[in-house]
């Protein structure tokens, strides 16, 4: 779950990454696993058999820009990855990640992190440690009111949670 | 301080006097559309795990344009759920097959001024075109509007965007829209609130006003949102819609944005965005010989009727050129009718245009018109991000239906006004 702290390498991309590129529109009627296979194939055709478990994405400007195909953050999820590091995200990718449980991190540092440096994140906090490097970097805290929808892993879960407490 | 329009929708559906940016709000949702991409196969499980129904029926509009027609057995089967879902659900408006939902939303009478709407698609900011306040989500976020009749929002800073002077021959919204892409780039707005204003803004027709709230979402936008006036009162009294308070639906005068844009109509050119971002836009003639293989009018960006009227107007009498293709996705089949009736269909044909059905097509990277390794395509639709259209290394170039049309008969890039001013020569 994305509330968890997570460890693992950076995959670095640029500014402007793009939901067709995370979700491409030819897979989104093909099941999650085949669609999540084709993640960012058209900037980085390795990265969906590169990355493990664990694994964190960092972008620049403007990450997941474009479509509001929530399938783009699902897409990383689906492949293990907990956390997107970037300077700045979209305002519709921003809302879809912490609805599936993937924690979009702000932070005005990005630009330090190396591919393949080992990170450490603790969302909820939001502290990155560059293993790498040895940097502590501080991202800007998740709005209050989103942090039980981030610990309970999603919107879903969270309203599973809150019908549950009505219901009794 | 007064308050702005997109303020004064919120605090209606917020239940509150007064809001202000950067404050975080729960409002009650007066209109919720989904299609059948990001529609009932994804947010129909996700009622049955919370053993939820949907909160209002009445409030929900369902729109199959994305997998249309069905071409295989994979988009068959999703529109076949959907409208099983839909007939299950209660949900009575429900369009299937009709065209593109941010066009027919306004075209079948679901939006009025001061409306607070969701899309599950982010072209939804359309709808502000009409003065709603309508944004897109993703279909979770949809799945709890679905049960809750809610959602949080967090008050977006507003944005000015100020249009002066008046529009000359060949040049239209599209072209505006792509210089202000260019100037404000995509994540200029960061998740703010536009209103359009100024003369050239007021001179637009409502179709073409559609193509600036649509492409608002380029801009890293929210939403964005025009005031109504005399020519969105006259629109909807042609669909059918009764809104007698339409126009009391305006920003305070004494209202002020966070930030001012101005552009200037007279002296814009035509506009073509280069591969692979709608920022890289430059006017038409530093792109002239630019060969094309595919010119495409379509998606809810650039195939509405004053869209296919342009075209027309570049075609008439004349020929696509040969090595080019022409493919033309009318935006809805209500537009497809009055395009038959007055003779647009008809010269479209006549210059070799082959016509494709109604739906989001190739512009979603779905249906008819894909692209292969390294063709090249002029786009009337709203983005040309790498890989979207079909083969990573096409390249799509985006202009106006003027440009587009101007393309296919030239073979490659020209400014369209070359073409009108023969055509007015002759």
């Amino acid at each position: 779950m994305s509330a968890r702290s997570n460890f693992g390498r950076a995959f670095v991309y640029g500014d402007d990454i793009t939901t067709d590129a995370l979700a491409p529109g030819a897979y989104m009627k093909k099941p999650v696993e085949e669609m999540a296979s084709h993640c960012l194939e058209a900037i980085d055709p390795n990265f969906a058999k590169a990355v493990r478990a664990g694994d964190v994405v960092v972008g620049g400007e403007n990450f997941g820009m474009g479509s509001s195909r929530e399938q783009a953050a699902i897409a990383l999820r689906q492949l293990g990855v907990n956390a997107v590091v970037a300077k700045s995200f979209a305002g519709l990718f921003f809302r879809n990640a912490v609805n599936v449980g993937l924690a979009p991190l702000v932070c005005a540092e990005a630009d330090r992190i190396r591919p393949g440096d080992e990170l450490s994140v603790e969302p909820v906090v939001g502290r990155i440690e560059n293993l790498t490097t040895g940097e502590i970097y501080t991202c800007e805290p998740i709005p209050p009111h989103l942090l039980d929808m981030i610990r309970d892993g999603g919107l879903l879960p969270h309203l599973e949670k809150k019908l549950r407490k009505t219901a009794r | 301080m007064g308050l702005t329009l997109t303020q004064k929708i919120i605090a209606r559906a917020a239940g509150v006097t007064s809001v202000a940016p950067g404050e975080i709000v729960t409002c009650r949702v007066d209109l919720a559309m989904m299609h059948d991409s990001g529609g009932p196969r994804r947010v129909g499980p996700m009622l049955e795990r919370l053993g939820a129904k949907v909160w209002d029926p009445s409030k929900v509009v369902v729109i199959a344009d994305h997998y249309v027609p069905a071409i295989d057995a994979d988009s068959a089967a999703i529109l076949d759920l959907t409208r099983k879902w839909v007939k299950a659900a209660g949900i009575t408006r429900f369009h299937d097959m009709q065209g593109i939902c941010h066009v027919v939303l306004p075209e079948r009478g679901h939006l009025r001024p001061g409306l607070f709407a969701v899309g599950g698609d982010s072209h939804s900011p359309t709808a502000g075109a009409f003065g709603c306040f309508m944004f897109g989500v993703g279909a979770t976020e949809m799945a709890g509007v679905l049960v809750t009749g809610a959602i949080w929002l967090r008050v977006p800073q507003e944005h000015s965007v100020r249009w002066d002077g008046r529009l000359t021959t060949g040049v239209v919204a599209k072209d505006m829209v792509l210089a202000m892409c260019r100037t404000i780039s995509l994540n200029g707005i960061k998740y703010g609130v536009v209103e359009y204003a100024g003369e050239a803004i007021a001179a637009l027709s409502m179709s073409e006003r559609m193509v600036l709230t649509n492409m608002t979402a380029e801009l890293g936008a929210q939403t964005g949102i025009i005031a109504p006036d005399r020519t969105t009162v006259a629109y909807l009294a042609e669909v059918g819609v009764d809104a007698p308070d339409a126009i009391t639906w305006q920003s305070d005068a004494d209202s002020t944005p966070f930030k001012r844009w101005a552009f200037d109509a007279t002296s814009l050119e035509p506009q073509i965005a280069a591969p692979h971002s709608p920022a890289n836009s430059a006017p038409a003639r530093e792109h002239r010989g630019t060969a094309i293989d595919q010119c495409y009018i379509g998606a809810c960006t650039g195939a509405k009727l004053s869209d296919l009227h342009m075209a027309a107007e570049i075609l008439k009498g004349r020929k696509v050129a040969p090595g080019t293709r022409l493919l033309v996705a009318p935006a809805s089949t209500r537009i497809t009718a009055i395009a038959a009736a007055d003779g647009t269909l008809a010269t479209l044909a006549e210059a070799g245009a082959i016509l494709l059905p109604s739906g989001c097509g190739a512009c979603a990277g779905l249906g008819a018109g894909l692209l292969a390794e390294n063709e090249v395509c002029l786009s009337s639709t709203a983005r040309n991000f790498k890989g979207r259209m079909g083969a990573a290394s096409a390249l799509v170039y985006l202009g106006s239906p003027y440009s587009v049309a101007a393309a296919a008969v030239a073979g490659h890039i020209v400014d369209p006004r070359e073409l009108l001013a023969e055509q007015a020569a002759a």
